[in-house]
């Protein structure tokens, strides 16, 4: 017979670690996409994944069950993600002057004509990356969020533990940096 | 340069790839539970290395306590066991005081 899932966090609570296995195998996926949108490199993802399991299971007791467990392991999930930007800064000074050749001849054929490029390009994507690589990461995490996931404020600032005013805020300081980065890409490459 | 329009394109390449891949390692649930498992064990040695320094320290507050009480308290027994010797030595040699006598 399955075990709802209030029975299995009873179990875990009450002591039998092992039933928290349950959980790791049912969210994983969930955990680990959350982490790719914020990390590159496979092991750092892993490092993200463990550490929002790790501290899952430490607090679990301070879940209550008025919302989803699935909702309380996000909300962990995104601030452990802004603790790791917070930690791994270091691509942020980097120039532009480095872009691959399918990066700049996609920027190249923007320039000569911007509605004949696809976003859906691998050079675009490797673009977008490197720009929000080079985020502040609270303007990252709003610009993740609100316009890649398209989520609503009150969602991100459920999300986050920021209060709305915040987060729109930060989601307009956000758009500015990300206008200037992207200045400062096309002047390196054009000057 | 148009750069609103490029911003644009580029949020959307970024959501071109919207969901990520949520791809999950081979076996990952059984290394959290392992890890779990390793840290509860660890975490009761602590508790008891912990218990034990404590119990260490108070120890040593105690053992120094006693030792100063014992240095600098009046000493109020010299008397006593001077007494107690000098009874002893007087029961001891009393059978050789008493054989001085009866010669």
């Amino acid at each position: 017979m399955e075990r709802s899932e209030a029975e299995i966090i009873a179990a875990v609570l009450s002591g039998d670690a092992a039933s928290f296995e349950l959980l790791v195998q049912k969210y994983s996926p969930r955990v680990f996409a959350t982490a790719r949108r914020y990390a590159r490199r496979e092991s750092e993802i892993e490092d993200i994944a463990q550490e929002v399991w790790l501290k899952a299971f430490d607090k679990l007791k301070s879940f209550r069950g008025e919302a989803p467990f699935e909702h309380w392991l996000m909300r962990m999930a995104v601030r452990t993600c802004y603790d790791f930007l917070r930690g791994h800064q270091r691509n942020r000074e980097s120039s532009f002057s480095e872009l691959s050749e399918p990066e700049d001849d996609w920027l190249e054929r923007f320039a000569v004509a911007p509605e004949s490029v696809s976003e859906s390009a691998d050079a675009a994507k490797m673009l977008v990356e490197r720009v929000l690589e080079k985020l502040s990461p609270e303007a990252r995490l709003v610009i993740t969020l609100l316009e890649i996931e398209d989520r609503s404020v009150k969602e991100i600032a459920e999300l986050t533990g920021w209060s709305a005013p915040l987060v729109k805020v930060r989601a307009f300081r956000a758009r500015g940096e990300m206008k200037k980065i992207l200045a400062r890409m096309t002047k390196e490459k054009y000057l | 340069m148009n750069l609103p329009e490029l911003q644009e394109k580029l949020i959307a390449a970024a959501r071109a790839n919207n969901p990520p891949s949520d791809h999950v390692p081979y076996a990952f649930e059984k290394r959290i539970t392992a890890l779990i498992q390793a840290r509860s064990v660890r975490a009761g040695m602590d508790a008891w290395v912990q218990g034990l320094w404590r119990a260490a320290l108070s120890c040593v507050v105690i053992a120094v306590a006693c030792g100063a009480w014992a240095f600098f308290a009046p000493d109020t027994t010299a008397t006593t066991s001077e007494d107690l010797s000098q009874n002893f030595d007087t029961t001891l040699l009393a059978s050789v005081d008493q054989s001085d006598f009866s010669q």
